[in-house]
């Protein structure tokens, strides 16, 4: 067994648990306004006010008998997205890639019909992926062509970019990339590989899968290290966006870069996770301080873009 | 957003704990409740044995017993004497035993029984009357004598006890003059002492002690000297002129003019016997607090019934502490955040072993069945509702092969709540489907860990003791949870997980 001195994880200024809870979830994430985040039909909404694109909204159903209205929708779909609003962790999402004649082609490849995806709408409504089982709404979503460029590092699922934002500065990135081991799904914990991308301009910077750290990806075989994100400043700017749309000090946003509309945010998170401090080789700590420390914050998402780009490049 | 000060949180808590703490000490020190389970107590009953003979005559016999006598206090008092009417009178001459019964004739016993147990308590009492010394005569010669033995002592003496010392002194027969010579006869010496004390302006009495002694029979008193200096009686051996109450003496009479008054009997004479016993110093405490009113402080006033669900209620607290601490500190998960606590509760009435067994048999057929479950695509409240009658089906059906089998131990199955047992089996089998099997594992072993560690924690004799006689020491607990979420350092498991940043070092 492998340990860690406290002392060494509080010299690489390693964020943990208790205190991101205490001191930054606790102190900077107003309650009111974790239901924007946990919704993902609210955050699609009030994101979009901001001018924050997301992917495509196609049909809401939020009562049993518009589930009929859902198979004449989808008739003449290629792909699509399936997502219970207040899902979380990939739980109940159903991503359809195509057709072939009735039949619709999950993006495992498996073949699925009609009835089933309807079966699954109404598990969505009675509350089975939602928090505590309460009630929900099932939202049908474009579905998100990936970038060729990213898309390839990928084993099935599409790669996404999750930036931390603090107090509307990004402080700091990552690229998820699903694996066989992760079930297509881009979940750290269930064995995607996180690539640490460069605050400052987007070039990855090591790569781990559960938590050990790689240059490899395990099933592409491609080097993780050179990969580039295009319009990162962007992208940047995008996620510091959310910020004012929100109102919460500390989040995870997920970008994914589609290949007709660039950028698009997949969902908002209030509890970001701490992995993405393995994937960087470095702590969030420093970076959260010198935020705080900030005697004058800057006002608009476009400068506190450029102020992190320039303040947290890695060297 | 502001960062508020943290101070008033931590100053709250610490008032919080020092509460818990002080107010459990004080409950100690004023009620006597232990610290330790197993702790015992010495106890001395005392039997005072009253022998008289009836003469046809309505009879009151009246005896003196002992009221706040120093270094013990009394937790029981009870009289056996059939046909008599018992009651116990309080006059400012003390507390007397009165029996009384019409028509009496022959040998008659007559007992009085009462505990003591030896308390280090030396305040002096609160007296109702500042006693004052009585007015005594002398004929000549003997007036002339007192008066020239006194002078003597007080010159040789500066204060009421020294002046006692010295009286008691030459009273004695190596050192008689002719002077107490003529004052002493032998039965009248302590009487004697006690009046030329008075005539000294210093109010004396005589008290009487018994000399506790394990099991020992037909026992008298001992007469004692006490003067009273201003402040409280302080008792002299009338030989010696020691001063003090010897260990292991019950002055029984103080006060009092007489030991025994015996109305309408002959021949009455007063014996003692006694015996050392051991008490519980818990059952003790709880015979005091009654006796001094301070019992509504404690569960002990419920029925039975409720006691042995509060015994149960109160050790909650500090599963709850142990699971804080696991997650929080070592960073141990498990499924569902307070299930484990539950689990140890149904541990503690089935016992480790038994209780381990059934619930991992239950749990895992439940697993099984669930997977029947899954396939029929029900929804989510009629699938849980399923699984409750599936898991009180399976419960009841390992009772009765438990039972058939022999082991009376299949029924402690039925200790497991049923509901909870339902929403574990529901959880690992989502988790199962979702993240597989390795982090069922991890969860699942790790919620029972930690309600083993709970188990272990709960089970213990102490913590049954003192949550449930020192209630308040909840306040440490939750003083401690709440400290416990502020806790913003590493857990345990963080520093595992945070390891291969090593590298980046
Ligand atoms: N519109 C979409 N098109 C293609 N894939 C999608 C789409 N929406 C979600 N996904 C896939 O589902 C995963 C989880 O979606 P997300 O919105 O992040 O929900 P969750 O809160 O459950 O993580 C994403 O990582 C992505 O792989
Ligand atoms: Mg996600």
């Amino acid at each position: 067994m492998e340990w860690i001195s406290p002392r060494r994880l509080k010299r690489l200024g390693m964020l943990n648990m208790n205190r991101r809870n205490v001191d930054y979830i606790a102190r900077y994430n107003e309650r009111s306004s974790y239901p924007l985040v946990d919704n993902k039909l609210k955050t699609k909404l009030v994101v979009a006010e901001y001018g924050v694109k997301t992917p495509r909204l196609l049909q809401i159903v939020r009562e049993q008998h518009e589930i009929s209205h859902f198979r004449e929708m989808a008739e003449d779909l290629k792909g699509f997205a399936i997502k219970p609003a207040k899902g979380s962790g990939g739980k109940g999402i159903t991503v359809i890639t195509g057709r072939d004649g009735d039949e619709y082609i999950k993006a495992s490849g498996a073949r699925v019909d009609a009835p089933y995806l309807e079966r699954h709408l109404t598990n969505i409504l009675a509350g089975l992926y939602s928090l505590a089982g309460t009630p929900d709404v099932a939202i049908v979503e474009n579905l998100v062509q990936s970038d060729p460029d990213l898309a390839r590092y990928s084993h099935q699922g599409v790669p996404d970019i999750r930036i931390v934002v603090f107090q509307g500065y990004p402080v700091m990135a990552m690229l998820r990339l699903a694996t066989t081991a992760s079930d297509g799904k881009a979940n750290l914990h269930q064995g995607a590989v996180g690539v640490g991308l460069d605050i400052g301009t987007g070039r990855s910077l090591n790569a781990v899968q559960f938590n050990r750290p790689i240059t490899l990806h395990p099933d592409t075989g491609l080097a993780l290290e050179n990969i580039e994100i295009a319009a990162w400043d962007e992208m940047l700017e995008m996620a510091s966006r959310c910020y004012e749309a929100t109102g919460l000090g500390y989040m995870g946003v997920d970008l994914v870069v589609d290949a007709n509309e660039g950028p698009l945010l997949l969902e908002l998170n209030a509890r970001p996770g701490l992995a993405i401090q393995m994937a960087n080789g470095c702590g969030l700590l420093p970076r959260l301080r010198a935020i705080e420390n900030l005697k004058r914050p800057h006002f608009s998402p476009g400068e506190r873009a450029q102020f992190a780009m320039e303040t947290f490049a890695s060297r | 957003m502001t960062t508020r000060s943290r101070i008033p949180f931590y100053v709250a808590v610490l008032l919080l704990i020092g509460a818990g703490i002080a107010l459990a000490i004080w409950r100690h020190v004023e009620l006597g409740i232990p610290w330790l389970t197993g702790e015992q107590r010495p106890v001395w009953m005392v039997e005072a044995r009253v022998d008289f003979e009836g003469t046809e005559e309505p009879v009151l016999a009246s005896l003196n017993i002992p009221e706040q006598p120093p270094g013990f206090s009394i937790i029981s008092e009870q009289a056996a004497s059939p046909g008599y009417g018992f009651s116990i009178v309080e006059n400012s001459g003390g507390r007397r035993a009165e029996w009384s019964k019409r028509d009496v004739s022959g040998p008659q016993t007559l007992y009085f029984k009462a505990q003591f147990i030896p308390t280090d308590d030396s305040r002096p009492r609160r007296l109702a009357r500042e006693p004052q010394p009585r007015e005594m005569f002398w004929e000549e010669p003997q007036a002339t004598a007192v008066r020239e033995v006194l002078t003597q002592a007080r010159e040789r003496s500066s204060t009421p006890e020294s002046m006692t010392r010295e009286l008691i002194r030459l009273m004695q027969p190596d050192t008689r003059t002719q002077n107490t010579t003529l004052l002493v006869a032998e039965e009248n010496y302590l009487q004697l002492v006690v009046d030329m004390l008075n005539h000294a302006g210093i109010p004396a009495r005589t008290a009487d002690g018994l000399r506790l002694e394990d099991a020992r029979r037909r026992q008298q008193l001992m007469p004692f000297l006490q003067i009273y200096n201003g402040e409280d009686w302080l008792t002299f051996d009338p030989q010696t002129a020691e001063q003090g109450v010897p260990e292991n003496l019950l002055l029984w009479r103080q006060g009092s003019e007489s030991l025994l008054d015996v109305v309408g009997g002959d021949n009455s004479e007063v014996s003692f016997s006694m015996l050392r016993q051991t008490v519980p110093a818990l059952q003790l405490a709880t015979m005091q607090a009654e006796s001094n009113g301070l019992g509504f402080l404690s569960f002990y006033e419920l029925p039975i019934e409720e006691q042995s669900m509060f015994r149960m209620l109160l050790l909650l607290p500090l599963g709850a502490l142990i699971v804080a601490f696991m997650r929080m500190v070592i960073g141990i998960r498990t499924s569902g955040t307070f299930m484990p606590v539950l689990i140890a509760v149904a541990f503690v009435q089935t016992t480790l072993l038994p209780g381990l067994i059934a619930f991992l048999s239950v749990v895992a057929i439940g697993l099984l069945m669930r997977g029947y479950l899954s396939s029929l695509n029900l929804l989510l409240v009629s699938r849980i509702s399923a699984l409750i009658i599936l898991v009180i089906f399976i419960t009841a059906g390992l009772s009765i092969i438990g039972y058939q089998m022999g082991f009376n131990t299949g029924m402690t199955v039925t200790f497991f709540p049923m509901v909870i047992i339902a929403w574990t089996i529901e959880r690992m089998s989502i988790l199962w489907e979702e993240e597989g099997v390795r982090e069922v594992m991890i969860q699942g072993s790790g919620s029972l860990f930690v309600a083993i560690c709970a188990y272990l924690v709960m089970s213990a004799p102490l913590a049954g003791h003192l949550t449930f006689n020192f209630p308040e020491l909840h306040l440490v607990i939750l003083g401690f949870i709440l400290l416990m979420g502020q806790y913003t350092g590493y857990k345990l498991s963080e520093l595992r997980r945070f390891s291969p940043m090593k590298v980046y070092d």
